[in-house]
């Protein structure tokens, strides 16, 4: 049962994250997903955070120093 | 002689168990670099952070169940000498941060760019650096957790588990997290534009 919000985008704008972390209910999904067809406006701004959540990932990505590494190799205790 | 024997077959299989340990730990130390870089305040600190993790890690080997997210078991530790670091004591007198509402950033960013453009390259406005310094605003307790999920892929049961809080602490703190750092990345775009 879904009631109708006085403001729908600020309603979706609240829904975006459980959203797109695949944690609304079924009904609250659908809803969402009702109102996204319908609003461009709130459609731009969930890509956004998608697309935001990617770069994020691949931007803060530092591969690890060479001579970390073998520090890290050299912590191995020896056998005996 | 025939305890003698098995003692060195017991010690043997032991021997075996751990190197095999220590090469999955290692193997996953890539992994366990990238969350720890931005657990930790500066480079040298997530360097001296790894190194600690593996040195009580392949000390206590024992301790870890085989099967088990070893990932996880590893960044338990890691966020335990964090915390005991001294990190806490590190944070400002329980200031509340600042959030913005969801669609905050986007405004900004479209705003400040005339409107009606690319969501991805709304996005690319954003450098890397923009983006590192405001994870790294973002308070402790909310980074661990955007860390640990949005860029260590880690589920929030495990996030829970790593960081000895409820999985709806784990949520909320997400969420909050989330939209705190959606605020220091809008504010330094707006620094940058002036």
């Amino acid at each position: 049962m879904t009631q109708a919000h006085e403001d729908p985008c600020a309603h979706c704008e609240e829904m975006m994250q459980p959203y797109l972390d695949h944690t609304l209910t079924e009904a609250e999904r659908l809803e969402a997903e009702h109102h996204l067809d319908e609003c461009e406006w709130c459609r731009r701004r969930y890509r956004f955070e998608e697309s935001l959540r990617v770069y994020v990932r691949q931007v803060v990505a530092e591969p690890m120093p060479d001579e970390l590494k073998a520090k890290l190799a050299a912590l191995r205790i020896p056998l005996n | 002689m025939a305890e003698t024997s098995s003692d060195a077959t017991r010690i043997a299989a032991e021997a075996r168990d751990r190197v095999r340990f220590e090469e999955e730990a290692l193997g996953l130390a890539d992994q366990v670099y990238r969350v720890a870089r931005h657990l930790a305040s500066s480079r040298e600190e997530a360097d001296d952070l790894v190194q600690e993790t593996y040195a009580r890690a392949f000390r206590s080997w024992r301790s870890y169940t085989p099967g088990t997210n070893l990932r996880a078991w590893l960044l338990r530790i890691l966020t335990n000498l964090n915390i005991d670091r001294g990190r806490r004591s590190q944070r400002a007198p329980q200031t509340t941060a600042l959030e913005a509402n969801d669609y905050y950033l986007y405004d900004k960013l479209a705003e400040s760019d005339g409107g009606a453009s690319d969501e991805d390259r709304v996005v690319e406005r954003l450098s890397q650096d923009d983006i590192v310094n405001a994870l790294s605003a973002v308070p402790h307790d909310f980074r661990d957790v955007i860390v640990l999920v949005d860029i260590g892929d880690f589920s929030y049961q495990d996030a829970a588990n790593i960081l000895d809080i409820p999985i709806g602490t784990v949520m909320s703190r997400l969420h909050r997290g989330r939209r705190i750092l959606k605020r220091e990345l809008a504010e330094s775009v707006l620094e940058d534009a002036s």
